[in-house]
Formats: C-alpha cells, structure tokens, sequence
C-alpha cells in the first residue's frame, strides 16, 4: 500500500466548554513507498492514536488529505462507513461485545455488514480460530477470557472479513508482558503472511522486527520517518534520538 | 437452606408477626369490631380492583419505557431542539405532583381531546409520569456504555442504527433492568391515585367496599397486602437481576 498524508490537521473543541479548539495534528505529511507494514511511534500524546483514527475512517480530519494507493479517503459519513467495512481496526480495549460470546463476536460483522448466512459465517471463523488456538475459547464470553484472548479474538474478527488494510491502535498496552507477547507473535505472524498493517506501538524492538517503514509522530507531526533500519540506526533529529534512548534503554 | 439462612427467615417472621400483632393490639385498644365476613363477601370486587392495577400499572410500564428510550435517544442526539423537548418534559412532570398531573391531564386535556375512556386516560397519565423517570434511567444506561463499544461498532463497519440495536440497546437494557424493576413497583402504588378520577382499579374498590361496610381495617389492610403481593416480588427480582448483570468489558 502507498499512503500519503499532506497536510492533515485535526481539532477538537476544548473541554473547558469556552468555545477554543485543540489541536491535536498540526499539519502531518508523509509519502510512504509500496509497502506492506508501517508503524507509528511516538510519546504519548503526540498524535499517533488521533492519526490512525483518521486512516481507519473514525474520524474526519479538519484539513488535509489522506490516499490510500492514490485513492483519497472519503470525507463524508457514508463513504467512511464504506471504507470501515473494507478495512479492519482493533483498539486497545474494549473492543469485544460483552453480551456475546466470542463466536457470536466473530459472526457479528459476517452476518450483519458482509451478508453471509450464518452457516457460511460459522464455516469462515473454523480455520482462522483453529489456526490461532483460539478454538476452545469460541463459546466463552469476553468476562470470561484473558486480556491475551479478548485482544486475539478482537484481531480475528477484523481479520475474517478479509480487509484490505489491519489497523491496530496500541493493542499491547493493556496487557501484561505475557499476553503481550502472544498478540504479537500474532501480529507478526500476519505480517510474515504479507498482510497489509498500520500499527500503533509502544513496542520498539517490536517495531523493529516487523515494520517495513516507520513515521515518528510527536508534537502533532511526523517528525521523522524511513525505512526501519534507517530510522534506528541514523536517528532523523535530536528529538527522534532522545526519544529512542529511553524507549530502547 | 442452611442455618443461617433459616435463622434470618426466622427472625423476619418474628418481626412481622410483631407488627401484625401491634395491628391486633390497637384495634382491641379502641374495641374494634372486626368484621371480617362482610368484607369478604365483596372479595370479587378486591380481585377485580386488583386485577385492574395489575393491567394499568403495566400498560404505564410499557408506555414509560418507549418515553424513556426515545428521551435517552433525544438527549444524546446533541440537537437542541430534541433536548430541549425532552428537558422541559422532565422537569415539569418531576417537578409536579401525580395528583396535580391526573385532574389536569383528565378534567383539562383528555376532555380536551374528546377522551373519554377514564382507563386509557389514567394509564397515558402514569406513563408520561413515569416515563419523566424513565427518561434518566435510561440516560444513565446509555451513558454507562464505554465509549470503546461505539467505535468498535463502528469499526467494524455496522451503520449507526446497527450499532445502536445489537451492540448499544443490549447492553444498556441489561444495566437499566433493575431500575426498571424498581419503578413498576412505584408505578403499581402511584396507580392507586388514580382512584381520584373514579378509575375502578383496587384503592377504589377498597373505599367502596368500606362504603358498603363500614369496615375500614378489613378494607384497607388486604388491601396493602395487595399491593405487597406485587411489589415484595418485584423488589426481589430487581435484586437478583442486580447481582446478576455484570461482565468484563
């Protein structure tokens, strides 16, 4: 996928109810080669989270525009929900449906957004949960499960309706170093499968290993930004060098 | 049932069959006649009084959950005009006496209108009473919803009205089930005022049947045990369904 950014910038009204705005991206731009995985990096707060929402199709930048393989995203309400149902997003918590088990999760999308039967639905998830050992957990609701589970399943469920592109908004940073590891080695097994990924993470060495170019976001920019080896190894500026020493410590 | 269990049945019944024995004691104080057999001749009149309640009370349930629903609805819709509808409603009906509500609702507007059935004007007249209620009982259920389960709904790709009917709407009725409980047990003793306008539900036939007989205790007691046939249960459902909704998100 070639992504290119110019100019995106995004406010919210400011919560102290006076009438002023915040604003959280100050004008990002970003033309990435075609590539199969890129990750967002950042200090909290910068704007990667905000940024990622905008590619997935949750929210309208104020200005700017954002192309998928020189298609522009849509900036009305219906073209966003026609590009949510051909792209996945996983958040990093919440995203199950508590009222329903994990299969009934799965089916939900297939079912409701994508037409098939429910037979057809139940075909679809068998091997992908089998796969991903997630099998024995299919009857179980989300009180029921880990962390680990609950964060697998919801990957799944964006998975089996064959997206174009996998958003995936710091999907580890609720879960302790184990169940980390297990949503990982997922994700990097998506990424070996040559699935299309945008990724939000805290995980550097993470990063590292399965990332074809990273962007640095801070301060509501993309400060810096390059193919992986580059970008750890010839730190762009001051800030991006600063931040990978203590991150990488 | 186990000891201590059996022990606090026990004790309950002891306690009530203290206060019914202070009931006993004061009526012998003042000599009291009890004349038990002519009440119990128009027990057909109690149990179609009772009945009555029973239909009203639920019809004023159903009535005050839509109110409540559409209500919620209005005031999340951040359109002024639909909350402002909705506010004014609110505080209005809270802000007034049931009573105040039945003489202008009956004697002013359903005469007004050109109705005359005094059942369906008394069960409308409840249900926008409670429905005034219901209003922030489903507000706070609808708020209660994380905002992580509308973007997932989102994400994956269901349409506004999708997420509200299969992700929103289960979950919130799941959390405002016990409120809900709570307030048909109100709703069934403020029905008991609509006596006032000559509707023949149970309070009515009990004042009748003292009328009739001049025995106020043997009217006016089986007719709170009446009324307690159906909220005792109604209250213990409610705590039951309280302890039983809650799940992981």
């Amino acid at each position: 996928m070639r992504l290119v950014l110019d100019q995106v910038r995004q406010a919210f009204p400011s919560a102290d109810g006076r009438g002023g705005q915040v604003e959280v991206l100050r004008g990002c731009s970003l033309a990435t080669d075609d590539i199969r995985s890129l990750v967002l990096v950042g200090p909290s707060g910068g704007g990667k989270s905000t940024l990622l929402r905008i590619l997935a199709g949750l929210d309208v930048p104020t200005s700017g525009q954002v192309s998928f393989d020189g298609t522009p995203l849509p900036r009305d309400a219906r073209g966003r929900l026609a590009w949510r149902r051909t792209v996945g997003t996983v958040f990093q918590a919440y995203n199950l449906f508590p009222h329903l088990t994990a299969l009934d999760n799965l089916l939900l999308p297939l079912v409701h957004v994508h037409r098939l039967t429910r037979a057809e639905a139940v075909r679809r998830v068998q091997e992908p949960l089998a796969r991903f050992g997630l099998a024995e957990h299919a009857a179980k609701r989300p009180g029921q499960m880990s962390g680990g589970q609950k964060q697998r399943i919801a990957i799944l469920r964006a998975l089996v309706v064959e997206p174009s592109i996998l958003f995936l908004d710091e999907p580890t940073s609720a879960l302790d170093p184990e169940m980390t590891a297990e949503v990982l080695e997922m994700i990097r097994e998506l990424r070996d499968q040559g699935r299309r990924l945008v990724l939000v993470t805290h995980q550097m060495r993470f990063a590292k290993k399965v990332a074809d170019e990273i962007a640095f976001v801070a301060d509501g920019v993309i400060e810096a930004h390059g193919q992986a080896t580059a970008f750890f190894e010839m730190p762009a500026t001051p800030r991006l060098a600063g931040f990978l020493e203590t991150v990488l410590a | 049932m186990t000891g201590t269990q059996a022990k606090r049945v026990a004790v309950h019944t002891a306690v009530v069959a203290v206060y019914a024995g202070l009931i006993w004691l004061a009526a012998a104080r003042v000599d009291y006649a009890w004349n038990w057999e002519g009440v119990w001749e128009y027990r057909g009149m109690f149990v179609k009084g009772w009945l009555a309640t029973v239909a009203i009370s639920l019809a004023a349930l159903v009535g005050s959950c839509l109110i409540g629903v559409l209500g919620a609805i209005c005031l999340q819709s951040r359109r002024v005009v639909l909350e402002a509808v909705v506010r004014v409603y609110v505080e209005l009906i809270r802000g007034t006496p049931l009573l105040v509500q039945l003489l202008i609702g009956f004697y002013l507007v359903a005469t007004a209108v050109g109705l005359e059935n005094r059942y369906v004007a008394g069960a409308l007249i409840l249900a926008l009473f409670s429905g005034a209620y219901m209003v922030e009982i489903f507000r706070g259920g609808l708020a209660a919803i994380p905002r992580g389960q509308h973007d997932a709904a989102a994400a994956i790709g269901l349409s506004p009205w999708q997420s509200f009917w299969l992700v929103v709407l289960p979950q919130a009725a799941r959390i405002v089930l016990p409120p809900v409980a709570g307030q048909l047990a109100s709703l069934i003793k403020d029905s008991s005022l609509l006596s006032v306008i000559a509707i023949s539900e149970f309070t009515l036939a009990a004042q009748e049947v003292n009328s009739f007989t001049y025995s106020s205790l043997e009217s006016y007691l089986p007719l709170a045990a009446g009324y307690l046939m159906l909220t005792l249960p109604l209250s213990w459902i409610a705590g039951m369904l309280e302890r039983r909704f809650h799940f992981d998100a």
